[in-house]
């Protein structure tokens, strides 16, 4: 009888918080869990995550519906299993395992990462927009007693009307027990922080954390979803709303299992690790039931979360923004031009480069992908660190790769599943949509590569060009599609595959490259990088589309140019040009072909190939 | 093995059975009624019997009945054979009576099964209540209908008798399994395999729910929905049966039922808590396997006082110590007797779903089996099996001291039965699986498609669509996608023939093969996909390079992987190094490698295709050259491709005008509107696996006729200029395409139009390579000995004067190498280099005129 009203109150769940929501900047009043160290906040209460889904574990069968017994009075009570992991019951209560009105539902949990090589801008913007945390913390440090107040006058403001619902729509069938499981919060509070230190010293050899690259901080966060979570992929960036759990008796429950008697028949069923693996301590990895999640288009904060929608006010940002772009453009292209050492030719095709995404997929051929490749670099490393530092000011997710001898044999660059802990061990290649991965050659040596090495380098190969990494099963390998702007910078040409080749002509050498590139940086005023930003974030997400009349007279073009000489015209230049044309296009804001954009393209690329012919690289059989 | 301890108590037993109800049975208390399925579980027959170990624990009452009915029942050497062994069975029960023989079904102990489990207790609920005294037995006849066992709809008696209907009447002669060999089909099935257990002595009888289902819809019901308590059921049916039979059969214990194949193999995504206590059959990889582990099945416990002894069984996978002696009251004197105590084996096993049940872009799940006693140890990691058993879902342990619980259960599967899809088939090893992924509607789908006319065609044109026009390259890849038919003259000495077809491309670069590699690799199951740049038959590393004038780096690497029956795609295959070429010699005509390792010569299968690309040694073609010279590959390897595609770029404006819209189109188009103008890959693929597996084309009368003279014709073409051009291979090359394209059409027979094609694609293939520059002939000579005739007609003169020279030495048995060489340079009017003049030589010891030894030639 329970099982009708049940489904109609989760779904008023789930509808009720979506409007509640979509209230102006509701979604910025919840606390976020990027931001916010977990034991700053509230158990329980109504979170946010932005992440991306690194892992998807077992589907999990708990108890939707369970029933408590009091052993002196026989009272029985039912209570909701939902949104929580523990099956909380009063001090005088049994859980009866036997009821039949006990209900068995499926959920899934996805092992989550912050979003990997998230850029600081991103945090600090997403932060600062976050009212609270504006009004609150303008510095660095954070005051923890001040915070607790307000999340609590936040969590008030948030919570409560969901709670009175919950009871409301709980009453039918359960005996006023409280449904929400807000056991006095400062209680759980005192013992969440006590249980951090009492249990850290437990698992001795400290928890990894499964992080794609290296040196990554924030929380990883155990993602139970209720509904429709075959939509979800790995390596999606999602935001999730939902209750944040952090209950302590999880990692009571967990530690009594592990030393437990080896009688107990269950014991057996997983080993020690996937045991640390799969329920590590909840100060540690918290979990969060979702309420709502959805994927990102996008993580920059500057830009309307969803652009999609035909509301009003992202049209109006978009136009408005539309209006300004030659200047914003112009100015990028001067910045470029000068990180690039004066070269302007090697800015425009950075350019073109940082706003190519894979829009499409024709068979196995990924289209839309622009891998460059900035040879001539100077040798010392400083210009391309530098230059990635300039980079990583602009996109919100990127990762500087140091090729080296070293580096390639004894780095993990695809993720491997480990069967003993049963779980995905993420690689340097295990990336979000649309990150910048800057590659530098320049520091690579001559020397020999070992197995892992040769696997790396063949992986970095695939990724380029076919935009996809084969993740390693052990038993077989699959194949994850990816979208990944990958700029390699080398002396000569790379021995990675890439798109296209640019080789840098500087115009000048600065002395201190140290100092050149950071006065540039701050020469930059905060909104016009902000400017910037958008941009580059924007013009990726544009439609685009070639009409007959421009299709015909590229046509007549290759025609005409492979009458000249054919040597020197193949479908893949014709491929190139189209790409080159394909994102000046979109660069100018312009979401259709011009017989201009294709007429400039067609330069872009002979400047460049002379460019290369020039420097006599004694290329093989590539070009 | 009629022994006189044996024969009567059979007797007894089945007149037990049959007449009147057993004495113990009406001693019995209600309580014991209500378990009386679960002795079933341990005893396998209808009746108490006085060794069922519940039986001491429930009742003392009832145990000391059981006790004193022995002597009513049976011979005095068998309850000795029962009370000491039967419990402690485990093992070697039959060790433990010297000599001793049972037999019958009262003879054969029972064997727990521990794979049903005791997790959650079946009660037998008589729908009357006042049914509570009567018998089961008593029911069988007059009420049948009304006992069922609590929470089911089963009726112990008629399900049992169902099914025994089943055993003795199952026929389904049109029904072949590959276990089925030496199964009469037009017999009872099951009677057969009754009997097969008697003969090998392992007492399993698997039963294929199928079967069950087309027999009897509602039984198959009740064994899915409650297995718990009909597989019990179907274990006493069976067991009686085969005793009535096979009365002095020896078994180590009582026949156990294990059904396989419930519904349709399931998806381990699609699993849901209403699966829970049900059977199910799911397929998998075994990722993980547990050591054994000693499971306690039964505790003894004895009391320190009075040494009184009670046996407690394992509920809910724990064991309830008690706490009172029963016998004299005293508390807490009950210790346990280990080594009286029954354990038995169970192993943890982690299953993940099939790589290809997997939706894109997921990581796979994974699910925990426990196999018990025989099953375990039966599979390893990297095994790929189809499980059947009972899925559960158990709570976590309620800990005393924290009144709050983890409210996840725990899952797992309890084996009955596994099916491994490879290991047996090594020979047809993707066909099983593949088979079991084709829903009817599908199959249909696929010969619907078949019977299209242009359905060869219309392949082609879905096989990598984004590449442009290349129809007949297209055509041929098809074709090696489906392979020729597989033969076998082991016998005759010959060994397999190579079913596989191994296609060379070659060409400009930017002619996208890459891209069609890439695509071939991603459409088959077993592609593999390697770049011949660096690529080395040994080990896995790499040197990284630096050019100093460049300053380019150059990685030289690579492992060339050969899977098995699969398709090995290599591109860059004229930058693989000599000795990692000299491995594919073997690999593309013998279809094997050999490895030598730690002075073990070692030879595997790998039946696998060759698709390779390579590019033109000036890397642009050179139209004044021959194949040879522009690719620049031993002839003996070139030799060995059936097909040798050229991809040149045709230079011409109406192609370049198609090619050049191709491409804009590209970057615009939609993705669904792309998708909408072709085949989808994943029908393409299935239609590949369909015809791979299921069809086998052979010979036809006509076509081996046409196969005749399209060879004939072949050697003519050299023999018109006096020299043997085709060689037996370009047969066996025509043979294989024309059967990949009889297979294109599902058709069992090679047709005359199979030939046809594949003599129009063999010369298409070979006009555009084997075309002689000089006389613009076809010349398969060029393919067949790397020269082309002109060339060959220059060696050929050599040679022969090189022999005149030696013959006019006069009688000189042995000649100075360099002496010789010098003359017949001095001699001729052309120069002559050294290599020409070794092959001279070659051609002279060929015809067994002389041999080279080191520096010296000796005459024959």
């Amino acid at each position: 009888a329970q099982n009708v009203p049940n489904s109609d109150w989760e779904k008023k769940v789930t509808e009720y918080f979506k409007e509640k929501l979509k209230e102006n900047n509701a979604t910025n009043w919840v606390p976020s869990l990027n931001d916010v160290p977990v034991h700053y906040l509230k158990p329980n209460s109504l979170v946010k995550f932005r992440c991306m889904v690194q892992d998807m574990f077992d589907p999990e069968f708990y108890m939707g519906v369970y029933e408590t017994v009091d052993p002196n009075t026989k009272a029985r009570v039912l209570h909701f299993g939902k949104y929580r992991d523990v099956a909380e019951c009063g001090p005088q209560q049994e859980i009866d395992l036997n009821s039949s009105q006990t209900v068995t539902s499926e959920r899934q949990t996805f092992y989550c990462v912050p979003v990997p090589g998230e850029s600081a801008w991103v945090k600090e913007i997403s932060f600062l927009t976050e009212p609270v945390q504006a009004r609150v913390s303008p510095s660095t440090s954070y005051t923890p007693s001040r915070h607790k107040r307000s999340y609590e006058e936040d969590e008030d403001m948030d919570l409560h009307p969901s709670k009175q619902k919950e009871q409301h729509m709980g009453k039918s069938c359960c005996s006023g027990g409280d449904i929400h499981g807000c056991v006095e919060p400062k209680r759980l509070e005192t013992e969440a922080s006590a249980g951090h230190h009492v249990i850290s010293p437990n698992c001795s050899p400290p928890l990894d954390l499964n992080f794609p690259l290296p040196g990554e901080k924030g929380p990883a966060c155990l993602v139970k979803v209720y509904e429709n979570w075959e939509s979800f992929k790995v390596n999606d960036v999602l935001e999730v709303f939902g209750v944040l759990s952090v209950d302590p008796v999880l990692s009571i429950v967990n530690s009594e299992e592990r030393d437990g008697s080896s009688l107990d028949p269950m014991e057996c069923m997983d080993t020690a690790e996937e045991q640390r693996v799969h329920s590590p301590p909840a100060s540690l990895v918290p979990r969060i039931h979702v309420i709502l999640a959805h994927k990102l288009q996008h993580i920059n904060p500057l830009l309307p979360a969803c652009l999609n929608e035909e509301e009003s006010k992202t049209c109006e940002f978009v136009s408005n923004f539309m209006s300004e772009l030659s200047p914003v453009r112009a100015e990028l292209l001067g910045f470029l031009t000068h990180a690039l050492l004066g070269d302007s030719l090697a800015a425009e095709y950075l350019i073109l480069h940082l706003i190519s995404t894979v829009y499409a997929r024709r068979d196995v051929l990924p289209l839309g992908k622009f891998a460059v490749n900035l040879s001539g670099c100077p040798r010392n490393g400083a210009f391309t660190e530098h230059l990635y530092r300039l980079i990583q000011q602009l996109v919100p997710a990127s990762f500087h790769l140091r090729m080296s001898i070293e580096s390639m044999n004894h780095s993990r660059f695809i993720p491997h599943k480990d069967y003993t802990a049963n779980r995905l061990v993420s690689g340097l290649l295990q990336l979000a949509s649309n990150t910048s991965l800057v590659i530098d050659e320049t520091q690579l040596e001559q020397g020999q590569l070992d197995t892992a090495g040769v696997h790396n380098v063949t992986a970095l190969g695939n990724l380029i060009t076919w935009q996809k990494v084969d993740y390693d099963f052990n038993y077989h390998r699959m194949e994850f599609p990816c979208n990944i702007n990958v700029l390699i910078t080398s002396e000569g040409r790379s021995l990675l595959p890439s798109d296209c080749q640019v080789h840098l002509q500087p115009q000048i050498i600065p002395p201190n490259m140290e100092e050149y590139m950071s006065s540039l940086l701050t020469a930059v005023l905060p909104s016009v990088l902000n400017k910037f930003r958008i941009y580059l974030s924007l013009l990726r997400l544009l439609d685009y589309s070639i009409s007959d009349e421009v299709t015909k007279a590229v046509e007549d073009d290759f025609v005409e140019m492979r009458k000249n000489n054919p040597e020197s015209v193949t479908a893949d230049d014709l491929h190139k040009m189209l790409l080159v044309a394909r994102f000046l296009s979109l660069s100018v804001g312009q979401t259709t072909l011009s017989r201009e954009r294709w007429l400039r393209a067609k330069q872009l690329e002979a400047l460049r190939k002379a460019r290369l012919q020039q420097q006599q690289s004694v290329n093989g059989n590539e070009l | 093995m009629s022994s006189p301890a044996s024969t009567p108590s059979r007797r007894r037993g089945k007149r037990g059975r049959g007449s009147n109800p057993p004495t113990p049975q009406d001693a019995r208390s209600p309580p014991s009624q209500k378990r009386r399925t679960d002795d079933s579980t341990s005893t396998g027959d209808l009746q108490p019997m006085p060794t069922s170990p519940p039986a001491d624990v429930q009742s003392p009452g009832a145990a000391d009945a059981l006790f004193s009915s022995p002597p009513q029942f049976r011979h005095s050497a068998i309850p000795l054979d029962f009370d000491v062994s039967s419990p402690l069975t485990y093992g070697t029960p039959s060790s433990r009576v010297e000599g001793t023989p049972r037999s019958g079904v009262r003879g054969t102990p029972v064997r727990q099964r521990p794979d049903l489990g005791s997790a959650r207790k079946a009660r037998q609920v008589d729908l009357h209540s006042d049914g509570l005294a009567e018998d089961v037995v008593a029911t069988e006849q007059s009420l049948g209908q009304k006992l069922v066992i609590w929470g089911t709809d089963v009726n112990v008696a008629s399900c049992k008798e169902k099914f025994q209907r089943f055993l003795q009447r199952f026929i389904d002669p049109l029904d072949k399994e590959d276990e089925d060999i030496g199964l009469d089909l037009n017999e009872p099935r099951y009677m057969q395999r009754l009997q097969e257990i008697n003969m090998v002595g392992e007492p399993f009888l698997n039963v294929n729910c199928d079967h069950l289902r087309a027999f009897d819809e509602n039984l198959y019901r009740q064994l899915i929905c409650y297995p718990q308590e009909v597989i019990p059921t179907f274990d006493m049916a069976a067991n009686e049966i085969f005793f009535d039979r096979y009365p002095d059969s020896i078994l180590e214990h009582q026949i156990q039922v294990r059904p396989y194949n419930a519904l349709k193999t399931r998806n381990m995504r699609n699993l849901n808590p209403e699966d829970i206590d049900q059977l199910i059959t799911i397929s998998g990889m075994v990722i993980r396997s547990s050591q054994l582990i000693p499971e306690m099945q039964e505790a003894f416990f004895r009391c320190q006082v009075c040494a009184f002894t009670t046996r407690v069984e394992i509920d809910r996978g724990r064991i309830a110590e008690p706490s009172v002696c029963k016998n004299c009251n005293t508390t807490h004197s009950m210790a346990l007797i280990h080594n009286r105590s029954m354990f038995s084996d169970k192993q943890m096993i982690k299953l993940q779903e099939s790589p290809e049940d997997m939706p894109a872009g997921q990581t796979p799940h994974t699910v925990a089996l426990f196999a018990h006693n025989d099953l375990v140890d039966k599979v390893q990691p990297g095994d790929r099996v189809n499980v059947t058993g009972i899925y559960r879902a158990v709570p976590i342990r309620v800990n005393p001291r924290v009144s709050s619980v983890n409210s996840v259960y725990k899952t797992h599967i309890d084996v009955i039965h596994y099916r491994k899809t490879d290991s047996k088939r090594l020979h047809f090893v993707d066909e099983e699986t593949e088979q079991k992924r084709f829903t009817e509607e599908r199959v249909e789908m696929l010969k619907e498609l078949s019977k299209k006319a242009d359905v060869y065609e219309r392949l082609a044109f879905a096989l990598a669509p984004s590449i442009y026009e290349h129809e007949d390259i297209k055509k041929g890849i098809l074709l090696q996608l489906f392979g020729g038919s597989r033969k076998d003259f082991t016998h005759t000495g010959r060994g397999n023939f190579r079913a596989e077809i191994n296609i060379l491309l070659c060409g400009d670069p930017g002619t996208s093969k890459s891209q069609l590699l890439q695509y071939v690799y991603n459409l088959v199951p077993r592609g593999q996909y390697t770049s011949g740049k660096g690529s080395s038959a040994v080990g896995l590393t790499a040197y990284v390079m630096k050019d100093p004038e460049t300053r380019q780096l150059v990685l030289q690497t690579g492992a060339l992987v050969l899977s098995d029956n699969g398709i090995c795609c290599i591109d860059e295959f004229d930058k693989m190094n000599e000795s990692t070429r000299s491995v594919l010699h073997e690999v593309m005509e013998q279809q094997t490698l050999s490895i030598a390792k730690a002075g073990i010569i070692c030879q595997l299968n790998a039946r696998t295709s060759i698709l390779a690309a390579a590019n033109p040694i000036e890397s642009q073609w050179n139209p004044k050259k021959t194949t040879i010279e522009n690719i620049q590959l031993p002839h003996t390897l070139l030799s060995r491709f059936d097909l040798i595609f050229l991809m040149l770029d045709p230079r011409d404006e109406a192609y370049d005008r198609r090619l050049a819209r191709h491409l804009v189109s590209l970057y615009y188009q939609s993705e669904e509107k792309m998708e909408e103008e072709y085949m989808d890959m994943a029908v393409l693929r299935d239609y590949i696996a369909y015809a791979r597996s299921y069809v086998n084309p052979r010979l036809g009368e006509e076509a081996s006729q046409a196969l005749i003279e399209a060879y004939v014709d072949m050697r003519k073409i050299g023999s018109g200029r006096g020299m043997v051009s085709a060689y037996p291979r370009q047969l066996e090359s025509l043979i294989r395409l024309a059967e990949a394209h009889a297979k294109v059409r599902f058709s069992a027979k090679v047709e005359t139009i199979d030939v046809e094609e594949a003599k129009r694609l063999h010369r298409e293939a070979l006009k555009q390579s084997a075309t002689d520059p000089r006389t613009g002939i076809v010349d398969i000579s060029i393919l067949t000995t790397g020269m082309s005739a002109t060339a060959r007609k220059r060696k050929e003169e050599l040679a022969q004067a090189l022999r005149k020279l030696i013959q006019s030495k006069g009688k000189t048995p042995s000649l100075k190498y360099q002496q010789l060489l010098d003359d017949l340079r001095a001699q001729s009017d052309t120069a002559v280099t050294k290599e020409m003049f070794d092959e001279a030589l070659r051609a002279l010891a060929d015809e067994d005129f002389l041999t080279v030894t080191g520096k010296t030639v000796r005459l024959l």
